[in-house]
């Protein structure tokens, strides 16, 4: 986990190293299943032979248990159609209780565009989130090649020291690093706000964690054929790590996306803000006018929203990947 | 030694920004280190330590940062129901999934932004409700609460002076903060990992517990709680390590650590320690003791823990 997404860790997956290692956990080994959503394990037993199940099983259940998700649905819904309602209100309905507006302002959204560079923010955001990204993944799978399929000394002690950090709260680092980065000049920069998040333990250790798991007889076909070290990592490892990169890279799309700590100290212009800060500035200045501050908040989201649905698959196996593999 | 090429430019990364910022950190917290003061830099031995020790401002943020982390017992026994309620053969499970996981992938400026509107005690929707159930069942007179805005608690919390009193009781902005919270994790990475660990618990358990005649909740007692234990134990870990960090987001963006700094949280002292009174060497040194109070709950976590998982 880099420094950044430590105190910033929406959107990162809650797993860190594995401290149910060695505990037997019932997960171990066995594919991860939930992503399919639907598992054989039901509260209920299988009735043994032509058993009439009761109508509690057939119809009962399955009513009450729709009816439980619906309201707990209708619930995380209920805010996010409140914003979007909002979004639509001239500003003189704000203050109206009734959520739907009786003029649809469908202007407030450009008219975010004209009070604040908006479409700045989003370039800022997408071309730093890509550049940490890709580093990220680069420079991740690369160390996690050396840990899980290359054997040289110090291997095992260096990996502890990774992940030891991963321990240490966000803040800490945060600090020198800032100092580091007034002493170099490089506050207020894109090189600033783009370096440090380019390294991460955590994408190391989620690599490894993938990379381990790969037929070892690959590389020493590859080897007697003669093909480099690089070769090998190349052509053969990094297609076949392919569902590992996706993961992690997605996580650190997200998260970079949506960075506050980090950029929050470092930007100090304006041209460089990023969504975050941008919105939290709007929000100083715009304050009163919600239903502006609601459309940009729709913005701010929608791509992220788009990015999940596509990529939920992958999301949710990272999810139980870092936690589950020791 | 072909692995040192692999590994240079990330190990270098990570001892650049990681590493030695760690070691630079600890070592400045003995130090009088500001950016602003015209006080010449100097070695201060454990001064700020006992500083720290006597900051009546300090103990109140431990106990904000505490009081913001009682949502989580209420955050994970939500996220095993719904995971429960989700490993069903049923229709839509994916969509409910989806919508479960909206506020986690969503969450940070723009969420907060939204509750900061939807908790406003004149035009937000939540005192809006709150005033037509008033209505509805008779009651005048009665105040919604202010939320963000009162120093209210519903452990009746004085801020002053760090103890309880009836005056004080009521919802105010901690527990605003407390109730988002569990709205925004209740069905994020937790609720998939027990959906995940209870796609695997075997289902054999099951029908032999069937045959001992085991009811609805001995089978939950007895096959599915024990089986999901290493989750649970790792979830708890996960919880406090991110609770005891927590708090920065909410409180520099709805509510500027106030009123009364009732929703300062230690990591927000530290930013405004370091970013915006430039005092390096005591915010480094709070973010110390942090580091320490984190890593002695783990381990007491650890040690529970495995002594629960052992049993």
């Amino acid at each position: 986990m880099n420094m950044i997404s430590k105190v910033d860790h929406r959107a990162q997956p809650t797993v860190g190293p594995s401290l149910v290692e060695g505990r037997g956990t019932p997960t171990r080994g066995g594919p991860t299943r939930g992503d399919a959503c639907v598992s054989h394990l039901s509260m209920e037993p299988r009735k043994v032979g032509g058993v009439k199940r009761s109508w509690w099983q057939r119809q009962g259940k399955p009513a009450f248990s729709h009816l439980a998700l619906g309201v707990m649905a209708l619930t995380m819904l209920a805010p996010f159609v409140w914003m979007l309602l909002c979004s639509f209100k001239p500003l003189s309905e704000v203050e109206a209780l009734n959520p739907i507006p009786v003029s649809w302002q469908a202007g407030n959204y450009s008219r975010v565009f004209q009070e604040i560079p908006f479409a700045r923010y989003y370039y800022n955001s997408v071309f730093i989130a890509l550049w940490v990204t890709f580093l990220q993944c680069l420079t991740s799978a690369m160390a996690a090649y050396a840990f899980a399929r290359l054997r040289w000394r110090g291997r095992e002690m260096v990996f502890r020291l990774y992940l030891a950090t991963l321990m240490i709260p966000g803040v800490v680092t945060m600090i020198p690093n800032y100092t580091v980065m007034v002493k170099l000049g490089l506050l207020d920069s894109y090189t600033g706000l783009i370096v440090p998040a380019a390294f991460s333990a955590f994408g190391t250790f989620l690599l490894r964690q993938f990379m381990l798991g790969l037929p070892r007889s690959l590389d020493e076909a590859a080897a007697i054929d003669g093909a480099s070290h690089w070769r090998i990592f190349w052509d053969i490892i990094m297609p076949l790590a392919r569902p590992g990169l996706i993961t992690l890279g997605i996580f650190t799309l997200i998260g970079n996306y949506g960075s506050f700590f980090w950029p929050l100290v470092m930007i100090k212009s304006e041209c460089l803000r990023t969504l975050p800060i941008g919105m939290l500035a709007f929000d100083g200045i715009y304050g009163r006018q919600t239903n502006l501050l609601m459309a940009a908040s729709v913005m701010n989201i929608i791509p992220l929203i788009i990015l999940f649905v596509i990529a939920q698959k992958h999301v949710v196996k990272g999810i139980q990947l870092g936690a589950v593999k020791g | 030694m072909p692995a040192l090429g692999f590994l240079l430019p990330n190990f270098l990364g990570f001892a650049i920004f990681s590493a030695l910022p760690i070691l630079f950190s600890l070592v400045i917290s003995f130090s009088n280190w500001s950016l602003q003061k015209a006080e010449p830099f100097a070695w201060i031995g454990l001064d700020n330590f006992v500083e720290l020790w006597n900051d009546n401002k300090f103990w109140l943020y431990l106990a904000n940062t505490g009081y913001l982390m009682l949502g989580m017992p209420v955050a994970i026994g939500g996220s095993l129901l719904l995971a429960i309620l989700l490993t069903q053969k049923l229709r839509g499970m994916v969509a409910y999934r989806t919508l479960f996981y909206l506020p986690t992938i969503t969450s940070g400026v723009a969420l907060m932004i939204l509750w900061k509107a939807l908790y406003n005690p004149d035009f937000g929707p939540v005192n809006a409700v709150i005033e037509w159930v008033f209505r509805l069942i008779g009651l005048h007179g009665v105040e919604a609460p202010k939320w963000l805005t009162s120093t209210y608690n519903l452990l009746g919390i004085d801020v002053e002076q760090l103890r309880l009193t009836a005056k004080q009781f009521g919802l105010g902005a901690r527990d605003a903060i407390v109730i988002m919270g569990i709205w925004i994790a209740i069905g994020g990475s937790n609720m998939l990992l027990y959906i995940a660990a209870l796609s695997n618990v075997p289902q054999h358990l099951y029908e032999a517990a069937a045959m001992d005649g085991a009811g609805r909740w001995a089978r939950f007692r007895h096959v599915t709680w024990p089986q999901l234990a290493p989750t649970t134990f790792f979830i708890v870990v996960m919880s406090f390590i991110g609770g005891l960090q927590g708090g920065f987001e909410q409180a520099r963006i709805m509510t500027a650590g106030g009123p009364a700094g009732t929703t300062t949280t230690i990591s927000y002292y530290i930013y405004n320690k370091a970013f915006v009174e430039f005092q390096i060497g005591y915010a480094s040194a709070i973010a110390w003791i942090l580091f320490i109070i984190i890593f002695g709950i783990t381990l007491l976590n650890w040690k529970f823990g495995s002594k629960a998982l052992n049993d």
